[in-house]
């Protein structure tokens, strides 16, 4: 079958830096094809460059653009907009920031079909906006319509600016990133919800960062890097056989084995009895009880709003349950590594302040902390100069060893871990996810990692903990839930983060 | 930074240091005494001799200019100085404070804040009575609210902000982690508005005079210079516009400079 979407040699340049380097893509009616890189990688670049969008002051060079029929090799911003909604249309990662504020739904999804004279009037207008709502899995989709965006969750967002995507039928649909700030389950509805418009016809392109989605929607993949595509097949085959040593840690980095049962029985060091925690009248926590057994990791996982990062801060003893208790079986020294690392150090202190800091509340003697500083930082593989840099001049993974060397200084025995890796790039992710199993090794720390991230938590954690709001649905070993989950909410999750099986 | 950003910023740093030299060393830059009445060279124009041409008494225009710069530049330097400290106290306390206090405290800099900062400056005049040092108070007080409810805010947001907890978290006491995170951010905040403060407060301080609330002739200070001339604006120009225009580019400067830090702060935390 002829492609619907041909890019030949598509070059993208800002001054004399190339960023994206000569890329090939064909796309059939009714196919899937997968974008797949980190960050920097010049994925989104081309995405955008697909639809005649590209920053300015950046330079494009096209041998040849087709799209569904049309030569858009060298087209005026005006023909542009003929093509674009109509002929190729666009989601984006963040909903919110993509769908107008002061716009309802409904006036959203009703824009490309006014643009483009697909309907007249407003009852015509009113019931073709109804049908694309619906066919987006929208619940409640006429009450929907007339609600502003804020009112609406991610997942409901990203189902609407797919529909105003869709409305004007394009035969081509590029996806940036469109499930990448959803929890899985949600991810999984959208992602499903994707293949089914390319089971329809429509030429999907995929740009993601994440395998395990790129396995659930993908027919065929190309993977990126530095702006030149280094390996291109069917999907199944690439995973299966990847040929590029890129591909296969990218591979290695999203989609892990849950980690096998630790054999020995450990004493526990905390166990926490019916522990709750409200705000404001609304409920975080309800009746969570558990153990953490020694130089273990806990894993938590949940969606958003699920009560984790509450219950991990009541861990740490920054927030105090409203009810229950939380026994230690000896003094501990408890650290917490926050979500955001770059909020977690002082904007205007430079690395090495905060790391004093951190020596000087543990009652190292000043003497002592420069040394202190430069161990530390060794410990989490980072090299002493960035002692002397501010955190906003660090990459993430080097903001999050940072933080982790900061937990480190007061020497815990237990380490909280809030989403510790959920900002990183795979590889990065990767590289995290090593340095804490090592540190766990030497240190013999007791670990709690909270994540919504199924995989993440199956690859490191011994023990798992499932909240749906607020509440503990199923615990246990780490194998035996993943192995034969209990809880239909956990059933969901694992099959949200699984495979597709067609 | 763009490039007429960058030309813009030197030439109001230029200006300024100018200005401050004037004020710190005025004997080097002054021509003549700006004391010194000669009625036989009265209203002359400005020429190679009297370079802003002479007022009535025949002073020279230029060094009274020049004599002028040290006052007006520090009743603005003292002004926001004081105005900041003062702001940071009370704003960092209200932000601190039990809800009733911070209400109460807030309320009352609502109403400052509701009035012109000349309007609440010429009321505390009206209270103080004229002079010299009443005006510095009357400035002082009237540049303040803005600092507070800064200074409150930064507090607020600061005190609540993940890196702060990070310290507590880590075993940093409560006052410490106050004094080492939380302060130093809201002054950061704070010094940038007050660049902006400066000139609004020399302005004020000049508008004072030029009333006549304070100091008295002969005196060499900018809005008084400038009021001496305006009853013989026709004939003699020079005597307004010269202090005018010292006023004008030295607010300009200071302005100009602040806002360029102020964008550069706004960008450097979004």
């Amino acid at each position: 079958m002829s492609a619907t979407l041909e890019v030949q040699g598509l070059r993208i340049s800002f001054g004399a830096t190339p960023v994206v380097d000569g890329v090939d893509l064909h796309v059939a009616p009714g196919e899937c094809v997968a974008i797949v890189g980190e960050s920097g990688a010049g994925k989104s670049l081309t995405a955008r460059a697909l639809l005649g969008l590209t920053p300015a002051g950046a330079e494009v060079a096209l041998d040849r653009l087709v799209i569904d029929g049309t030569e858009a090799t060298t087209l005026s911003e005006h023909a542009w907009r003929a093509l674009r909604g109509a002929r190729i249309a666009l989601v984006s990662q963040d909903a919110l920031v993509s769908l107008d504020p002061l716009r309802r739904i409904g006036a959203e999804v009703a824009e490309p079909l006014r643009l483009h004279g697909i309907a007249h009037g407003r009852a015509a207008l009113r019931t073709r906006v109804g049908e694309l709502l619906r066919r987006v899995w929208m619940p409640e989709a006429e009450r929907r319509a007339t609600q502003y965006p804020h009112e609406l969750s991610g997942g409901l967002r990203q189902r609407a600016l797919i529909a105003s995507a869709i409305a004007a039928a394009p035969a081509v649909l590029v996806a940036d990133e469109p499930t990448t700030a959803l929890d899985a389950t949600v991810q999984a509805r959208i992602l499903g919800l994707l293949r089914e418009i390319a089971d329809a016809g429509t030429a999907v392109v995929f740009i993601s960062h994440d395998f395990a989605a790129v396995r659930r929607l993908a027919d065929r993949v190309l993977v990126m890097r530095r702006g030149a595509v280094i390996e291109e097949g069917p999907v199944a085959e690439v995973l299966e056989d990847p040929r590029h040593e890129y591909t296969r840690q990218l591979i290695a980095a999203t989609i892990h084995e849950p980690r096998a049962a630790a054999q020995e029985t450990a004493s526990p060091v905390l166990v926490a009895t019916e522990l709750s925690k409200s705000f404001a009248g609304v409920p975080a926590v309800i009746d969570a009880s558990f153990a953490v057994s020694e130089g273990r990791t806990l894993g938590v996982v949940g969606e958003s709003g699920s009560g984790k990062t509450t219950l991990a801060r009541m861990i740490v003893g920054v927030e105090a349950p409203d009810t229950g208790a939380l026994r230690w079986s000896r003094a501990q020294r408890v650290q917490l590594v926050h979500q955001n690392p770059l909020g977690a150090f002082d904007p205007r202190w430079t690395v090495g302040r905060s790391l004093r800091e951190a020596l000087e509340a543990a009652g190292v003697p000043r003497a002592r902390r420069a040394a202190r500083v430069a161990e530390l930082l060794a410990e989490v593989d980072l090299a002493p100069e960035l002692a002397d840099r501010r955190p906003s001049a660090l990459s993430g993974g080097q903001r999050q060893r940072a933080a982790i060397a900061r937990a480190l200084a007061a020497d815990p025995e237990v380490l909280v871990l809030d989403e510790p890796v959920s900002a990183l790039d795979p590889s990065v992710r990767e590289r995290v996810l090593r340095l804490l199993a090592r540190l766990q090794q030497v240190r013999r720390l007791t670990m709690i990692l909270v994540s919504h991230d199924l995989d993440v938590v199956g690859a490191v954690a011994d023990d798992v903990l499932v909240m749906q709001d607020g509440r503990i649905v199923e615990q246990g070993a780490t194998a035996d839930v993943f192995a034969a989950p209990q809880h239909p909410f956990t059933q969901e999750l694992l099959d949200a983060s699984g495979p597709v099986r067609p | 930074m763009r490039r007429a950003q960058r030309t813009l910023l030197w030439i109001a740093v230029a200006v300024l240091a100018v200005i401050a030299f004037a004020a710190i060393w005025p004997g080097v830059l002054a021509t003549h005494d700006p004391l010194q009445t000669d009625v036989r060279s009265a209203l002359l124009p400005p020429s190679a001799e009297h370079l802003f041409g002479t007022d009535q008494s025949g002073r020279d225009v230029y060094s009274r200019v020049v004599y002028g710069a040290g006052r007006s530049l520090g009743i603005g330097l003292l002004a926001t100085g004081i105005a900041l400290a003062v702001g940071l106290v009370i704003g960092a306390l209200a932000g601190v404070a039990p809800r009733g206090v911070d209400t109460t405290v807030m309320r009352v800099n609502d109403v400052l804040m509701a009035f012109p900062e000349f309007l609440v400056a010429l009321v505390v005049v009206a209270m103080l009575g004229p002079g010299p040092v009443n005006i510095a108070i009357a400035v002082t007080l009237a540049a303040t609210p803005v600092y507070v409810r800064l200074a409150r805010v930064q507090t607020r947001t600061l005190r609540v902000a993940e890196h702060v907890e990070a310290a507590r978290i880590l075993g940093v006491p409560r006052v410490r982690a106050f004094t080492r995170h939380v302060a130093p951010g809201v002054l950061g905040a704070l010094s940038v508005l007050a660049t902006i403060g400066i000139g609004s407060s020399i302005l004020a301080a000049a508008g004072l005079s030029f009333l006549g609330l304070g100091p008295s002739e002969p005196t060499p200070e900018w809005g008084l210079i400038l009021a001496g001339g305006r009853n013989v604006l026709g004939q003699a120009w020079w005597i307004s516009v010269f202090p005018g225009i010292a006023i004008t580019i030295t607010v300009v400067s200071a302005t100009v400079i602040g806002r360029i830090l102020r964008a550069r702060a706004d960008g450097r935390t979004t």
